[in-house]
């Protein structure tokens, strides 16, 4: 019970984009297509869950054990950048067509805020190995749901008769304050 | 100069260039926070740019991202130590986010773009001028949305240690602001959108005159 509720909060009350912008770049530089957007999402989930996971390994296992936790930065980091790069050689080899339209934007997982912003809120939150699975895939799973919900919009955003100067990121970040009012009501 | 200039007008990182975003929208919350974020940047951006310049003729084409990652993150480990040792509650204030300079995109995207290229000189004088445009615009935004939100301005308050006191002046009082909105996360997006359309409105009439 108090895994789903984990894993809801970590969806929807404190989603990552819109509570703790985690996030951000690739959020409005890579959601002009819908299809874009969720290949995006789903690759974000993948690392996120797999490098908080292994994160999780190496600071309880090496770092806390040897006294070095002040290294978790550097460490995690590595993490990531190996994690991304082996998803990238194996799209290139098993996902052709996967590589050829999202391949520029894989390297750029690993300075996507949400991936280190979660491996290190595990261990902030001392989570349990459980619970950082559930985590992570929750708000993995947060930043998926709003760069799909926010591609929709964004097509209708192009169109719109908006003001010149608000045109694109202005009107973009208005509409993401829209989002989050609904997502996190107003205050909280 | 003039590329100082350019720095903080025509190439500011967060106005223009919209790189860094995460840190910014998450520390903008009082003025003290958001201008000393920005300092941490400016240090952490001006040292990695001079590092990494002196440093390009033994960094291999094929781990450029990997060892300008490492550099960076070697800063920002410094700082951490440095704060969570001198500046504890400034620390605390910062939490993750201060970790998060690392995959901060003005820092990476700096580095490769400029000091891998340029001389040591230019890559310095680079991440000054980079650096102080962050710096000012992020100032000015903790500045706006604390204002608006609290009605306050915090000078002093994480870093009481160094100033021996407290300074928090209160500026706006009354029914409708301050209003809590513009300190909540949603609150934001919604001034970070306002702020920048207006800008770009007044670049637009700007390039039409």
């Amino acid at each position: 019970m108090k895994l789903i509720s984990l894993f809801f909060t970590a969806l929807l009350a404190e989603n990552i984009v819109l509570t703790k912008f985690l996030g951000l770049c690739p959020l409005l530089g890579n959601s002009r297509k819908e299809e874009n957007a969720y290949k995006m999402g789903l690759m974000v989930v993948f690392t996120v869950v797999l490098s908080s996971f292994i994160s999780y390994f190496f600071y309880y296992q090496i770092l806390v054990p040897t006294n070095t936790t002040h290294l978790r930065t550097l460490i995690f980091i590595f993490t990531i950048a190996s994690i991304v790069g082996s998803l990238e050689i194996l799209i290139k080899r098993y996902m052709p067509t996967l590589y050829k339209s999202m391949g520029l934007y894989i390297p750029l997982i690993t300075t996507n805020c949400a991936v280190l912003g979660v491996s290190i809120l595990v261990i902030d939150h001392a989570f349990s190995l459980l619970e950082t699975l559930v985590y992570s895939l929750g708000s993995s799973m947060g930043f998926l749901l709003v760069i799909y919900v926010f591609s929709t919009l964004r097509v209708k955003m192009e169109n719109a008769p908006v003001l010149e100067g608000f045109k694109g990121t202005p009107i973009a970040f208005i509409t993401l304050g829209i989002i989050a009012l609904l997502f996190t009501r107003y205050g909280l | 100069m003039r590329k100082i200039k350019d720095g903080m007008i025509k190439e500011n990182p967060l106005t223009v260039l919209m790189l860094g975003l995460c840190s910014t929208m998450a520390i903008s919350t009082t003025f003290e926070k958001s201008f000393l974020l920005g300092v941490a940047v400016l240090l952490v951006l001006v040292l990695s740019n001079t590092i990494i310049s002196l440093s390009k003729k033994w960094i291999g084409k094929s781990v450029t991202t990997p060892s300008l990652i490492l550099i960076i993150g070697t800063l920002v480990t410094i700082l951490e130590l440095l704060l969570s040792t001198f500046l504890k509650p400034l620390y605390d204030a910062f939490g993750i986010y201060l970790s998060l300079i690392v995959v901060n995109c003005i820092l990476l995207g700096r580095g490769l773009q400029v000091a891998m290229k340029e001389s040591v000189r230019n890559s310095f004088v680079d991440g000054l001028g980079i650096g102080l445009g962050y710096l000012a615009s992020i100032s000015f935004f903790g500045f706006f949305r604390e204002i608006l939100g609290n009605g306050t301005i915090t000078l002093v308050d994480a870093t009481e240690k160094i100033f021996g006191q407290k300074i928090v002046v209160t500026l706006l009082q009354g029914d409708y602001l301050p209003n809590a909105l513009f300190i909540s996360p949603a609150g934001a997006f919604l001034t970070a959108g306002i702020l920048l359309g207006i800008l770009g409105m007044r670049r637009k009439k700007h390039e039409t005159h």
